[in-house]
């Protein structure tokens, strides 16, 4: 589902992020990503939705060649990815309803699909009743369920999620990991980078360690293994 | 693109009018001010372009006759002199009305200075009032009524006349002034299109954020690009409106309060027939380009991603 083979990543700055990671991670898996700040994890989840492109290597996400997409069709591979930030990323003039159903409007689903669509999802991370209030009328917990309800919203293969739970307090940062864990259930591959110890070594998923743009450690159902 | 599409388009373009609230406002006003300045310029423009014409259109030649021309001749002549394509009438001016015409440009006083010029002993020789077309080919008009005295033996054509000198003079006047306006309306065009532009460059800050997230979830470029469009258009549609409407109400309103000082001078507004349309039509397709253009311009710049 992704694969990485030998991936570079230098920033036109001439910062190398990533130096020769080889990975692969299947359909339906649970990863986390975990490392110390700055050793390239953001870049690495950046790469999967072609936000940024390799310098170097082969990587194929969903069966397409990300370094040698054209331009034209990298709608169409994102509209697979479903993606999730530590600062939400909403729209702050559109209502939560409005955040989630463009998204499909995107993909030219039909009035009626969006509609029920929509419902379904916000019902699914609990803020149907929150339908029509916009972001400044949401708690951080709920601005990041929006977001998540987007993310799903057109039923991606593969969920990545940067640091979602970055600006939570624990018990909310919880409640979003639950929320990750039924999507996951349902069959979605999921993608997480974090910094967050007590999750990682609480709800076991496999760990890939990143330091200073290398894979050092990749464990199923590991641990975090650094001291905060 | 679905129908469903065009009309979310459309929708959601209507909406980010209201969304953006205050930005849409500055846009607008910054449209609302620079077509004002420029319809102020075209209205000022038509009304010396009227001035202008109404001066040319008193041009007029006189085509003056060989004292003791028969009449056959001058039917003749009177017929070639309209053949001529830019000649839109032919008046004959006997000698006799010559005179009184004459007599009536004097003070009643002076007018007696004329008595016993009365017929035989008129001095004046026939003529034709000659009207053209266009007022700037009377010099060339002229030269081709001058031309028939080449196909007679009989010279019957005594002279031309027709402020030989004094027109071309006005002539060079008036087209400076149509220049000098078309140049102004240009520039001004110009101006206000750097004033939108700064305009834009502010919404475009704050649009950046929304047009990374469409690209996020999949949208296309032209998925994108539509309601913007749709906003810009409108933002320029309903500027453009808003000067119209002020515009020409001030205009009527100039008009009315002014008609009977300014008609003692002989000096007519452009009536309101005449810029009305114009000035609102023009506005609205420059105010639907500038709003395109806004928008086109704030959208290309963050769709590479
Ligand atoms: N756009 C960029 N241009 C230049 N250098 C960059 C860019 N983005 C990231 N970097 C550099 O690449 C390296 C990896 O950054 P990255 O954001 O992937 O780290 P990270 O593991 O996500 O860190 P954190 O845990 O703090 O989020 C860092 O040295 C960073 O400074
Ligand atoms: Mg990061």
């Amino acid at each position: 589902m992704i694969e990485m083979h030998d991936i570079w990543k230098t920033y036109p700055d001439g910062t190398v992020a990533l130096q020769s990671v080889n990975v692969v991670i299947d359909r339906n898996e649970f990863v986390y990503i975990v490392g110390p700040s700055g050793a390239g994890k953001s870049t690495f989840m950046k790469l999967i939705y072609r936000e940024e492109v390799p310098s170097k290597g082969q990587l194929s996400v969903n069966g397409f060649n990300i370094g040698k997409l054209k331009q034209r069709k990298i709608p169409y591979v994102r509209r697979n990815i479903g993606v999730v930030f530590q600062d939400y990323r909403l729209l702050p003039k559109l209502t939560a309803y409005e955040n989630v159903s463009f998204a499909m409007e995107v993909i030219e689903a039909s009035k009626r699909q969006i509609r029920r669509r929509t419902m379904e999802v916000l019902d699914l991370v609990g803020l149907k009743h929150k339908a029509g209030s916009v972001p400044a009328q949401l708690s951080g917990g709920e601005q990041q369920r929006i977001a998540i309800a987007r993310a799903i919203v057109n039923n991606p293969s593969v969920i990545v999620a940067d640091e979602p739970t970055g600006n939570l307090d624990p018990e909310t940062s919880w409640g979003i990991m639950k929320l990750l864990e039924e999507i996951h259930f349902r069959g979605t591959t999921i993608v997480m980078a974090t910094h967050n110890k007590e999750i990682v070594n609480t709800l076991r998923k496999r760990v890939i360690a990143i330091e200073r743009g290398t894979i050092v450690r990749d464990e199923p159902r590991g641990e975090y293994g650094y001291e905060i | 693109m679905r129908f469903s599409t065009l009309v979310r388009h459309i929708r959601e373009g209507t909406k980010n009018v209201f969304r953006n609230g205050w930005m849409s406002f500055a846009s607008m006003g910054s449209i609302i001010v620079s077509l004002f300045i420029l319809g102020v310029f075209m209205i000022l423009a038509l009304n010396v372009d009227k001035l202008a014409s109404q001066i040319e259109n008193q041009v007029e030649i006189r085509v003056y006759l060989q004292l003791g021309t028969e009449q056959a001749k001058i039917d003749d002549i009177n017929r070639q002199i309209g053949r001529i394509p830019e000649v839109k009438k032919v008046t004959f001016v006997s000698k006799e009305e010559g005179l009184q015409r004459l007599k009536e440009n004097l003070d009643p006083d002076a007018q007696s200075a004329l008595d016993g010029y009365e017929n035989e002993n008129n001095p004046l020789p026939d003529a034709f009032d000659v009207e053209v077309f266009d007022p700037q080919k009377v010099a060339d008009v002229a030269k081709q009524i001058q031309a028939i005295n080449a196909s007679d033996a009989d010279q019957p054509i005594l002279g031309v006349k027709y402020g030989q000198g004094t027109v071309e003079k006005l002539f060079k006047i008036t087209n400076a002034v149509r220049n000098v306006g078309l140049i102004v309306v240009a520039g001004l065009a110009v101006m206000a299109m750097f004033l939108i532009s700064t305009t834009v460059k502010m919404t475009i800050l704050a649009r950046r954020r929304e047009i990374a997230i469409m690209k996020l979830v999949g949208a296309t470029n032209s998925f994108i690009r539509w309601p913007f469009f749709v906003e810009g258009v409108l933002i320029g549609v309903f500027g453009a409106a808003v000067t119209s409407a002020i515009l020409l109400y001030g205009y009527s309103w100039l008009i009315r309060t002014t008609q009977y000082d300014l008609g003692l001078m002989l000096i007519k507004f452009a009536s309101m027939q005449d810029v009305g349309g114009f000035i609102a039509g023009t506005l609205l397709v420059l105010g639907a380009l500038l709003g395109i253009w806004g928008s086109t311009v704030s959208v290309r710049k963050y769709l590479k991603v």
